[in-house]
Formats: structure tokens, sequence, C-alpha cells
């Protein structure tokens, strides 16, 4: 693991801004990362709900996968269907090992003569190493090192680009777009993991701290750092991977059966299709399912659930305060007998059973704009 | 009435053999927003040391430790009500339990004011 005070943390483009604004930075994916800024979680948070928020994701990976058999090649790493996709549409995804388990969670983007990927930070390097190793010879990966990325979120996200780059107004959630704004070449997804509408945004590294101080310019944008985009995701139910899944969950049991595509769900061929095609006919001895505390303590990662009779039944896997709902929630893997919304359950929280009951994510409205 | 310090950032006032407990304001610094306290009912039995009191921020739960040995004779439901109460006046209406202490000698091995500013400007 990387330590603070080796001084052996990476930095992304926006590093001195975030510090010129007073973030608070801790270590995060080997990055010196924004934890919060001056403002504190609670108002980015529902900043971020009300209007617009930008975080820093430079710490994420991105990559070109390029050549005539890219989708296909990358096809059989993940269970989603992209043949089908057309140019400029994004897809959620995950990359499968043998077992049906998960190595990491992916936006994937259709572009002409391939795929733009970005995957997550502290999967970064195994990723490329796994894709480039199993797409060798049908396809090209290039990974991008000299961009930064940048998430504007929000409901008043689309009128604050609207107003710098008009074609972006009319994207649907889930598109993609080259846009050059102020002379800055991006690359736009309507997209985002905060279940609001908004924007991810790549630009090149050089030009990060201009493009960033253009949007903080705006009115209705704020600065939130990775304290709010937890929260947020949180609330809208979005899984954090090495938390919520793992090498050790597979995407039926996360409740992610939407992954797998129809044609993929016939056809397989992609890592551990057996395990996974049968657990999307048979079903699954767990899930992962919304759980609301109903007193005002938080249950965190790691806590236990138990049935009614004290018999351990789960465990939750992210769990907080919800700024937005205004008290606790969580989520986490539960027998599939208990998976039902109004289940009661346990949560061990030091030492007491706390009441809570089994709901349906997310835990506040999504508002993408489709 | 004099007021210790611990390097767990707790602070407590004396008053007889009643003491007062709370978090500094760098404690509450370091935790951001507070959405949650739980503090300690009275009667129970306390050791110095011991977790009494609950404090969670959105990111993270922490504990408040008792710097004192005794019994608690009152925990301040007003910031159980409303944990963001405490973010106004972390040292006076923001205090979580009294105890009643047992040995007053404990109270020789907290820090004072200057000491505990000299510790956290060590923080740093």
């Amino acid at each position: 693991m990387t330590d603070q005070s080796t001084g052996a943390l990476l930095t992304t483009p926006l590093d001195s801004l975030h510090r010129d604004l007073g973030a608070k930075m801790v270590p995060f994916a080997g990055y010196d990362m924004p934890v919060q800024y001056p403002a504190g979680i609670l108002k980015e948070h529902l900043h971020t709900r009300s209007g617009a928020s930008l975080f820093d994701v430079s710490h994420m990976g991105q990559a070109f996968l390029m050549g005539d058999e890219a989708i296909e090649a990358f096809e059989t790493l993940v269970p989603g269907d992209y043949q089908i996709m057309a140019e400029g549409k994004t897809r959620y995804t995950v990359l499968t090992n043998d077992q049906g388990g998960i190595l990491d969670d992916l936006m994937a983007t259709r572009i002409a003569g391939g795929l733009y990927l970005v995957v997550n930070a502290a999967c970064k390097d195994q990723d490329f190493a796994h894709i480039e190793a199993g797409t060798k010879g049908r396809a090209d990966l290039q990974i991008l090192t000299d961009r930064a990325l940048v998430a504007l979120q929000g409901p008043r996200a689309g009128e604050v680009l609207a107003r710098l780059a008009p074609q972006t107004q009319e994207m649907k959630f889930m598109t993609f777009r080259e846009v050059e704004i102020a002379g800055i070449k991006c690359f736009v997804t309507r997209s985002g993991y905060t279940g609001e509408d908004g924007f991810e945004i790549s630009v090149p590294s050089a030009q990060a701290q201009d493009f960033a101080k253009i949007l903080l310019e705006a009115p209705e944008v704020e600065l939130a750092g990775l304290g709010a985009r937890d929260s947020l995701r949180l609330e809208a139910g979005l899984c954090l991977y090495g938390h919520d899944i793992t090498q050790e969950t597979t995407p039926i049991e996360a409740d992610l059966k939407w992954v797998v595509n129809k044609r993929r769900r016939a056809e397989g061929g992609f890592p551990g299709a057996g395990v996974i095609l049968d657990q999307l006919e048979n079903g699954t001895e767990r899930l992962r399912v919304g759980i609301l505390p109903e007193g005002r303590a938080p249950a965190r990662e790691g806590t236990q659930v138990q049935d009614t009779d004290g018999n351990t039944i789960g465990e939750i896997t992210s769990g907080g305060f919800g700024p937005s709902v205004g008290g606790p929630v969580a989520m986490g893997y539960v027998q599939i007998a208990f998976s039902e919304p109004g289940t009661a359950v346990n949560l061990i929280v030091r030492g007491k059973a706390l009441a809570a009951k089994v709901v349906k994510m997310p835990f506040t409205d999504k508002s993408y704009k489709t | 009435m004099s007021v210790k310090y611990t390097e767990d950032h707790e602070w407590i006032s004396v008053d007889g053999d009643i003491a007062t407990v709370g978090i500094t304001g760098f404690a509450l610094e370091q935790l951001g927003d507070l959405v949650f306290v739980e503090v300690p009912e009275p009667g129970r039995a306390v050791n110095k040391g011991d977790e009494a009191a609950v404090v969670e921020s959105v990111k993270a739960a922490s504990e408040v430790y008792t710097p004192v040995s005794g019994e608690v004779t009152d925990g301040n439901g007003a910031i159980a009500d409303d944990p963001a109460t405490v973010t106004g006046d972390p040292g006076g209406s923001g205090w979580f339990f009294k105890v009643k202490m047992s040995d007053a000698g404990e109270l020789d091995e907290l820090m004072d004011e200057g000491a505990y500013k000299a510790f956290v400007d060590g923080l740093d």
C-alpha cells in the first residue's frame, strides 16, 4: 500500500488547484486526492443534488482499445453487448474472472475505430494488463496518461455545460461526444456516478487547470471531493469496487444482472459465463440489497446483518449517512430468503442489534437525462 | 474550574468531583460535519480510557473516551438529538457527558491548555 509519509503518492493535474482552494487531501488508490473542501462533505453532497459540482477523478484510468476487431475482442472479457451499440454510446460493464467474480467495473464507449474505456484508479494497472493480454493480436490498447478527467454532476450541470458548448445540450445520458471548449479538446460523456445528471469530461492534462477554472467561474458550480462522491453514489445505490463488488461477488449476486445483455445471455463467451448464466437461470444464494436502518446510527462496512431471531444472514458492504435522505443508509449482501424489500433485519452496531429493513435502491430519485 | 485535555482530543472541565467531558475544536475540525452522536446513560460505571460516547461524521465513526474513572451522572441528550449543534460550541453547550470522579488523581496525567496547544501544533 502507498504510505503518505513516504512521499510516493501520485498527484493529478489539478493538484495545485485543490491545495489553493483549501482541500483536505488524503491518500486514495496511490494518489493524493481531495476528500473535501472547506464547505465540507454535507454541503458538497447537497449542492450536487441541487446545483452542479465539479469532481476531480483524474486518478481513474483512461484508454482507447482500437482496431477492426476491438469490439469482438473486448467482448471476450465482459458480459456486455457492444456490437449492438452505435458509435457515441456508452455502457457500464464489468470485467469478470473465470469464477464469475468481478475484476472491476468500468465505462466503455464506442468511438470511431474502437472503444474509449474509463476504469477505477485502484484497479487500472491490473485492468489494462488484463485487457491487453485478453485482446492481444486483435486490438491495440492505448493508455491515456496525458489526460485529466473531471466530473460535472448535478441537475444544473446540463445548463452550465450548454453555455460553454451548446452541442452538449441535446446529449442523452450514456452518450459521448468530442467537443472543443475554449479551445480545449474534450471527450464528453453524459454520465457519472452520483445518481444525478451530469458529465465526465476528459481534457489534456496541460489544460486541466484552465478547464476547471472555466467551469468554476459558473455561479452554479462548486467543488466537491471524494467524501461527497462516496455518499452520493451510496444514496444512488451504485456499487463501489472493492467493497460492494469484488472478485468474490458475481454480477448476479450484486444485482447487476442487466450488465449481461440479451445476446450474451444466449451466447456466453465471457470469463465465468458458466457460473453467471447458471445463476441467471437458477438464482443465487445471496443478493446485494439496500438496507435502511430505522434509527439514527449509521451501520458501516463490515457490520453484521442478522435476522430477527439473531442468526447471521449477511454483511454490510457500504454504509453511512445519506445527507439527502437525512439519515443512515447502507447496502450489503443478505441470504436470498431475506432479500425481499420490506424484510425486517437487525444490524449489529457496537454490540447492539439495531432494527433495519431491506429496501429497494436508489435511496434518492435519479435524475438522468433520457 | 480547570480544563484539561487528552491526546485523543477530549477536554475535561472539573467542578468539585464532577467532570464534564467533550471534544475539542481540533477534533471537530478533523471529523467534519457530525451526523450521529451517542452519549452514555446516567449510572454507567466507566474506567479511564473506556469508550463512553460515539461521534460519527459522514465519513467515519469515532469513539469518545472518558479521561477519568467514575460513574456517569449525565449524557447530553441535546447533542444526541441534533449532532450539528456540537459544531457551534464544542467547548460549551456541546459537552458529551458528566462523570462523578472516583480518583481525582487521574487528572494529573492530563495536559493543560498550553501543553495541549503544543501537542496539536506538533501534529501538523
